[in-house]
């Protein structure tokens, strides 16, 4: 038999969806299994931590606290992108800034995340601005680092263009160098959600009294492991729909020139 | 106004790893006058390009001086650039290309509506240049740097990698939009035939270190240069005058 598209025929051929729904099948079909076996407060069943996570959508609770999250991952995203970016295509530009804050930066690379949490709590109280700062430094020299590689491969061509044609620094900014960085801006804009948010459930944990974060910890002391399992599957439908509805579009309008 | 003139005593590359230093250009003088399409041609590696960035004033690390043409008023002389690839941004359309060279006076003129008709392109103002054939780029990158009204304009091998009959027709092209929009320019090329069809004078380099070798007033009427034998028989006499020419070029 063959098949006019080089693939082979079968199950190769079914749309995507349909691997994609097959795939949360199975695993919902393994937690089943799983839940059969053990203790019900260990292991809730799906159909269990759905009825919780329902109750907690009703209630109010669980939106108010994934809302408060979400705020303060979109602070501290916002804050690292604009410190990190500017940060990042200067030690890309300048080989001297490079050399110096280099060191600067695999120190920052390397504290954990945990110890710069502490510390800004410790040096700045257990205060909202504490927060944000910690989740932000931490992110900030992953975004450094992406934004140094794209604007070390920055096209001097086109800078050379801008410069014989006078555009001026804003408009070589504006037209030349941020869209050439694009994609770099956007692949530590993914990277860093996806870290941001796992910080942030720390920096909750530790030092404020509402967020995710904190409704887990709560949930911890009483054992609850039905209402972890629904926070954890809100928020995780959350951030996959700010890929989908954000930066996926994003990407896709960024990407219009390309043939 | 003035004419554009060159006085380059050393141009030289300092010796990076395992190359060697490199002395680019040495003692190359000229005066181009206001208006004039002069042509620089020579062998691959003379210099030609590094000639180009220093009067563009993206190389400024040269010893010697470059006056430009002077502008009409008190701003200073602005610079069309036609580079060898056409450097166009491709995340930008064709006529935001042409736009952004543009000062702020220049803007909303009519000047890009102007230039895309003259260029065969005034069906393509949004589309993007990686959709365009590598002859239609060119137009653009030669729209671009006339669209700026330049003093001194700038051509950099820019029909170099095309098929013959397109950069024949982009060559008549360039004649027929200097001709309405009169300006200084300097065009490097390798190729004799086509430094006769355009230019007024073809200065020689020599190889490396580039320097001058000869001036050559082309004086062939320019409604003669439509003949191809005219034009190879400027050409023949000019090797017999230069046999350096067949050997390099």
């Amino acid at each position: 038999m063959r098949a006019s598209d080089g693939r082979r025929p079968g199950l190769g051929r079914l749309p995507l969806i349909l691997w994609q729904a097959a795939s949360v099948g199975a695993l919902l079909a393994l937690w089943q299994i799983g839940a059969l076996f053990a203790e019900d407060r260990l292991l809730p069943s799906p159909g269990a931590v759905f009825i919780t996570l329902i109750d907690a959508i009703a209630e109010g609770e669980l939106l108010w606290h994934v809302g408060i999250t979400l705020a303060r991952v979109a602070a501290s995203f916002a804050l690292a992108m604009l410190i990190g970016v500017p940060i990042g295509i200067a030690m890309g530009r300048s080989r001297s800034l490079d050399r110096f804050f280099d060191p600067w930066l695999i120190l920052f690379l390397n504290i954990p995340a945990l110890v710069v949490i502490v510390l800004c709590y410790v040096w700045f109280g257990l205060v909202e601005a504490a927060a944000i700062a910690a989740v932000a430094i931490n992110k900030i020299p992953n975004v450094v680092v992406t934004l140094r590689e794209g604007a070390r491969a920055l096209t001097t061509d086109y800078l050379e263009m801008a410069q014989v044609f006078r555009f001026g620094q804003v408009k070589t900014l504006r037209h030349v160098i941020l869209p050439e960085l694009l994609p770099f801006i956007l692949a530590a804009a993914r990277s860093g959600l996806a870290l941001i948010w796992k910080i942030v459930l720390v920096v909750e944990l530790l030092g404020r009294s509402s967020g995710v974060g904190f409704q887990i910890h709560l949930f911890f002391q009483f054992f609850d492991v039905a209402s972890i399992l629904a926070y954890t599957i809100a928020f995780i439908a959350v951030i996959q729909f700010i890929e989908l509805a954000i930066l996926q579009p994003l990407e896709r309008r960024a990407n219009r020139w390309r043939r | 106004m003035s004419d554009l003139e060159i006085d380059i005593r050393r141009k030289r590359y300092p010796a990076v790893g395992s190359a060697a230093m490199h002395v680019a250009l040495e003692d190359l003088r000229f005066t181009v006058r206001r208006g004039d399409l002069v042509c620089v041609i020579g062998p691959s590696g003379c210099g030609k390009t590094t000639l180009l960035n220093i009067v563009a004033g993206l190389d400024k690390d040269f010893e010697g001086q470059v006056r430009l043409p002077s502008a009409s008023g008190a701003r200073e002389p602005v610079i069309g650039y036609v580079f060898q690839n056409p450097r166009l941004l491709p995340w930008r359309t064709v006529a935001e290309n042409i736009e952004l060279a543009l000062r702020p006076e220049q803007a909303r003129t009519g000047i890009v509506e102007e230039l895309l008709a003259a260029t065969g392109l005034q069906d393509f103002p949004h589309t993007y240049p990686e959709r365009l054939s590598v002859g239609m780029m060119r137009r653009v990158a030669l729209a671009r740097a006339f669209a700026v009204q330049p003093d001194l304009l700038l051509m950099d091998e820019p029909f170099v990698s095309l098929d013959g009959p397109t950069a024949h027709r982009l060559r008549l092209l360039l004649l027929d939009i200097w001709s309405r929009r009169p300006t200084t320019v300097l065009f490097v090329t390798h190729d004799i035939r086509e430094a006769v069809l355009l230019a007024d004078r073809i200065l020689l380099l020599s190889a490396a270190p580039g320097t001058l070798e000869a001036d050559v007033p082309v004086d062939l009427d320019r409604s003669r240069r439509t003949d191809d034998r005219a034009i190879e028989a400027f050409r023949q006499r000019l090797i017999e005058e230069y046999p350096q020419l067949s050997r390099e070029l």
